[in-house]
């Protein structure tokens, strides 16, 4: 328990530490929030979708979840290139243990990162319909976040360079973010769209905000995105700990 | 204490150890040496569980690091050849993460950690950042936590690399302390020729993946018919330059090194 503990913290002290990566990270969720947001309000309150930067909030706050926390997960990488690694693997400590740590530390810092979105989101103006419904969305937020670091771990576990890196950025975080429904409702949309965006996790846990806070043209039932969410999350533990238990150096 | 038979790791068709056996006891310090690329961090990584070996068989105080992994890293301590810090924490925080992870109780964690860090002369520099630390004093600090938690072996892999003569010989002292009060059996590699000859007592020569020759220094200088270690081992390896291709990690640190230049 010790070492899943150590792990986790190490996660947030290098958080805050590097406070100035935690506020550039803030300037792409900004540019879709007041951009877009405001951007698309007119076309989209004609066509009769409803507030437009109602909608989007809780699909921007999904992102920044997303993001901060597959990142946390490549972060392997750097500790790989720095030797960090070697150091926690050759530890008597299961590599379970550690990759639990690790993904908890980097869960939690998302889960931070994206309170400070939905902060900032209403202080541009999104009233979620109760704000009560803040913890459940919070609830949401979690399963956002352990889904996508355990995801990260996975990759990042057999990422031996940068070049990689780009790769993941441009073929699996982009669309999982595109695909998710956080910017255009999954409503109507053609049977490819529709079959590919319930692949995506992010679909289910934007939609599951969408669901708590009362933001228009959610998709699914609540319980669903809970379910389909959670079982992703448990998928992607398992799958990033097999992974992370295979790392060679 | 370690106990090795017939070990060989290939990488696809490149052999880098190929048949190594040798045995150190309990309590010896054992220095295995070698030119590089020859296989020294190759076989140090294997008996610390970071590498499955090809074929062969390992025992470390009886144990086999392949199905005790847990054991056999509660045994060991080890100095890694290459960085190992968390550059983002402290050296204190450094030291702390370590003793968490190898279980060692609090009141003795931070007693030992000062003490470490006031042998190794960082005590006053404990809450900065290892990033912003000189090459010797990450070097220091990586030492210092390798003594945290009291290991029945430690590994110490090219340990003085970038140290200056005060900060080796304050280490080799420690190791010898250690070997002699707490009964550590060391294992080290080094390319300093004078230090193996004068902590080592006994020496293995490996060159190509093969293991050369064995023996007390003395043994080695003999059978070379040589005065000295260094000339012990040029006849045994030749005079040729090795070269090691660099890993696809070794460029990721080239690149991050540009990277952060141009970023400042």
């Amino acid at each position: 328990m010790s070492a899943i503990y150590i792990l986790w913290w190490r996660e947030l002290r290098r958080y805050t530490r590097s406070r100035a990566q935690m506020i550039v990270s803030l300037g792409q969720p900004l540019l879709y929030l007041l951009v877009l947001g405001s951007g698309f309000g007119h076309v989209f309150q004609k066509a009769g979708m409803g507030n437009y930067f109602q909608f989007i909030s809780p699909g921007v706050i999904g992102m920044m979840v997303l993001f901060s926390s597959i990142f946390s997960g490549l972060g392997l990488l750097w500790d790989r290139q720095f030797g960090f690694l070697k150091e926690t693997l050759v530890a008597p400590v299961s590599r379970l243990q550690i990759m639990i740590g690790r993904t908890l530390g980097g869960a939690t810092v998302a889960v931070i990162q994206g309170l400070i979105v939905m902060i900032l989101s209403v202080l541009f103006g999104f009233r979620p319909q109760n704000w009560l419904a803040i913890p459940a969305a919070i609830g949401f937020m979690v399963l956002i976040a352990v889904c996508f670091a355990a995801l990260g771990t996975a990759i990042g576990s057999g990422l031996q360079d940068m070049q990689g890196f780009q790769l993941i950025m441009n073929f699996l975080v982009m669309p999982i973010y595109f695909l998710s429904g956080a910017i255009f409702p999954l409503t109507n949309q053609g049977v490819v769209l529709s079959f590919i965006t319930r692949l995506d996790p992010l679909s289910y846990g934007v939609d599951g905000m969408r669901n708590v806070l009362g933001a228009p043209n959610a998709a699914f039932n609540p319980v669903v995105d809970l379910i389909v969410l959670a079982a992703f999350g448990f998928a992607f533990i398992l799958f990033g700990a097999w992974r992370f238990s295979k790392i060679e150096i | 204490m370690i106990r090795v038979q017939n070990l060989v790791k290939t990488f696809g068709s490149f052999t880098a150890v190929n048949d190594v056996s040798f045995e150190v006891a309990e309590g010896e310090i054992f220095a295995f040496l070698g030119p590089n690329g020859a296989g020294k961090t190759t076989t140090i990584k294997m008996l610390t569980t970071l590498l499955q070996p090809t074929s062969g068989s390992i025992s470390l105080d009886g144990l086999n690091p392949k199905t005790h992994h847990n054991q056999v890293r509660q045994r060991f301590g080890i100095v890694f050849q290459d960085p190992s810090l968390d550059g983002e924490l402290t050296a204190w925080e450094n030291m702390e993460l370590h003793g968490v992870l190898y279980h060692v109780p609090s009141k003795i964690r931070r007693q030992r950690s000062e003490e470490l860090l006031k042998l190794f002369e960082l005590w006053e520099r404990k809450d900065e950042q290892a990033k912003k630390f000189s090459g010797g004093m990450k070097r220091r600090l990586e030492i210092a936590r390798g003594f945290l938690h009291t290991p029945r072996i430690l590994f110490l892999d090219e340990p003085t690399l970038g140290l200056d003569p005060q900060s080796r010989n304050q280490l080799w002292s420690h190791v010898k302390r250690v070997n002699e009060t707490e009964k550590v059996t060391v294992f080290l590699t080094t390319h300093y020729m004078d230090e193996a000859d004068r902590v080592a007592h006994r020496i293995g020569v490996i060159d190509h993946g093969k293991l050369v020759a064995q023996g007390t220094p003395r043994e080695i200088k003999d059978s070379t018919g040589t005065e000295t270690l260094e000339d012990a081992f040029l006849k045994l390896t030749g005079d040729n330059i090795r070269d090691e291709s660099a890993s696809s990690t070794d460029q990721l640190r080239q690149f991050a090194k540009m990277w952060q230049k141009g970023g400042r």
